[in-house]
């Protein structure tokens, strides 16, 4: 079954084409990485999904559209590229994670819908967990427990997206979005991170897409890759990205390409 | 100092209005701050005296009349800024001058009221009557308990608006909602301390107790405490020294405001987290 479908979708950033009619699905339990140059669309297609940006063409979780599209919305975790944050704004680490709670009436609906079309949607946290219980195990899974009372805007910019990661498991996602979520983040908490994704991925079955510059940390940890420059060029499984040389060419030209634009435009 | 004072009707019922108006303030002060809306205050308490100066005019109990003009400009201007994407800080400085200026047309167009337009411009605590006081502790209890019951949400859109919409929080209807109860404070505050220095208690008890470095629950009860204290503190000094309450409300959160920035000089605040992370 589909989690999500993407059908002809374009959308315009700041008044220009940023994504043309880009189709592709997302299977139960693919863990996709979705590679492309800064300005390929990435996040303005992820924008769409969450219903935060206006587009053309036709999008579906699990099949479905509309009103129970917006029912099934708030299951979807998303992590974005950069939160600007007010520099004084007295929320602590733990007040952040607890936003992304959901209440057990709009887990329910949604575990309804998803299981009206045939799919299943695994809790992380366990059926009887409090939401306490979610939280502090939401902030171990992203190693801030010590940090849990500390204010969001006196952490560094990678403890800071870590507890925009704990946020986002919270709310015990059917589908987790994330968009290049480890930029800034040191090596040792990206092991850890992955490691997670990975298990989040295998054990609960949740469905990951998830955009990065890293071809090395897509090619060990993705299932299934696509690779796009304002159009797709490549969906499909991960071996098959990585052993098409013609491909990876495509792919560092057309990375090339962009990078020499942005430049020009700098200048 | 004798303090017989206080067992004066009307000093009981400038105390009464004064707290529950310094709550609100405190409350509404802290997401508005965090929303970088920090004059919208202001800009309200002007449509109010526009509000106001219509009520005078049309012979209709004035407090009604503002409420109806700030409520319906602030969502007017809160639509005009959408469509227009204009930003925030102009659209403050639309407010308040055409407040202002709908204001000084009733009152010249009227040939100048017989009430005292002073006591709007400053505040007039001390002259609260019995109706006054109800209904301000009536509206004070709706704002109040209107707040802890969206006070998730609300934070949830005050700190992120695209998460909150994500999270299926109704963004736009919460906006409006927020933007009528801060409407409706300003009205309540405007008695106490005045349109003039209305700014001063949305801003300062909020800005002192973010730089306590705590968390939003205890941000917020401290910055509720500061307001209420300062308020009560500077209605007792006004009336032995013969000072204006208003002003002496708002000089005392500019102390307390001063005073809070100093000890974290200090090194109050930091050494306390410091300690309790090493422990």
């Amino acid at each position: 079954m589909n989690v999500l479908d993407v059908e002809n979708v374009s959308a315009s950033h700041n008044g220009a084409l940023a994504i043309s009619k880009i189709s592709f699905n997302v299977r139960e339990g693919d863990l996709l990485g979705i590679v492309g140059p800064n300005g390929a669309g990435k996040t303005t297609l992820f924008r769409a999904i969450l219903g935060l940006q206006n587009y053309h063409g036709k999008i579906k979780l699990f099949g479905y559209e509309g009103s129970q599209y917006a029912s099934l919305l708030p299951m979807v975790g998303y992590v974005p590229q950069k939160v600007s944050l007010e520099p004084n704004f007295p929320a602590t680490v733990y007040d952040v994670v607890e936003m992304g709670l959901l209440p057990e009436k709009k887990l329910d609906r949604g575990a309804k819908l998803i299981q009206n079309c045939g799919c299943c949607w695994n809790r992380i946290f366990g059926e009887s967990s409090k939401n306490s219980e979610k939280i502090e195990k939401a902030l171990e899974i992203v190693g801030l427990e010590s940090l849990r009372d500390r204010r969001i805007s006196e952490l560094s910019g990678g403890e800071q997206q870590r507890t925009f990661i704990a946020s986002a498991l919270v709310k015990e996602p059917v589908l987790l979005i994330l968009d290049e979520p480890v930029t800034g983040v040191d090596m040792e908490v990206q092991n850890k991170f992955y490691s997670v994704l990975r298990k989040i991925n295998k054990e609960n079955k949740i469905t990951i897409i998830w955009a990065s510059h890293d071809l090395t940390a897509i090619s060990d940890h993705a299932t299934k890759v696509a690779c796009m420059n304002r159009d797709l060029f490549f969906h499909g499984e991960k071996e098959e990205f990585f052993s098409n040389k013609d491909l990876m060419k495509t792919y560092s030209e057309s990375a090339m390409q962009m990078h020499m634009h942005n430049h020009s435009h700098e200048v | 100092m004798s303090l017989d004072f206080l067992t004066y009707g009307f000093m009981q019922r400038a105390l009464i209005t004064g707290t529950a108006a310094a709550v609100c303030c405190a409350m509404v002060g802290l997401y508005l701050v965090l929303k970088r809306y920090s004059l919208f205050g202001d800009a309200l308490s002007h449509m109010a005296f526009g509000g106001i100066a219509l009520g005078y005019f049309l012979n209709v109990y004035p407090i009604w009349t503002a409420t109806a003009v700030s409520v319906s400009a602030a969502m007017g201007i809160t639509k005009l800024r959408k469509s227009t994407k204009i930003s925030g800080d102009a659209a403050i400085a639309v407010m308040l001058s055409s407040g202002l200026g709908m204001g000084v047309i009733l009152v010249s167009a009227a040939h100048g009221f017989t009430i005292d337009l002073f006591s709007f411009l400053f505040g007039s605590v001390l002259l609260t009557n019995m109706s006054d006081t109800l209904s301000f502790i009536g509206i004070s209890c709706g704002v109040i308990v209107t707040l802890l019951v969206f006070r998730k949400p609300l934070l949830h859109f005050t700190f992120d608006e695209e998460q909150a919409k994500i999270n299926g929080v109704p963004v736009e209807k919460l906006n409006y909602l927020f933007i009528a109860l801060a409407a409706v404070t300003v009205i309540v505050t405007m008695r106490l301390v005045g349109i003039l220095l209305i700014s001063a208690l949305i801003v300062l008890p909020n800005i002192t107790s973010m730089v306590m470095g705590k968390g939003f629950k205890k941000t917020m009860m401290i910055s509720i405490s500061l307001s209420v204290a300062a308020t009560v503190i500077g209605i007792i000094l006004s009336y032995p020294l013969n000072l204006a309450p208003s002003g002496s409300i708002v000089m005392t959160l500019v102390a307390m405001y001063v005073g809070t920035l100093l000890a974290k000089r200090a090194g109050l605040f930091s050494k306390k987290a410091l300690a309790q992370e090493i422990s």
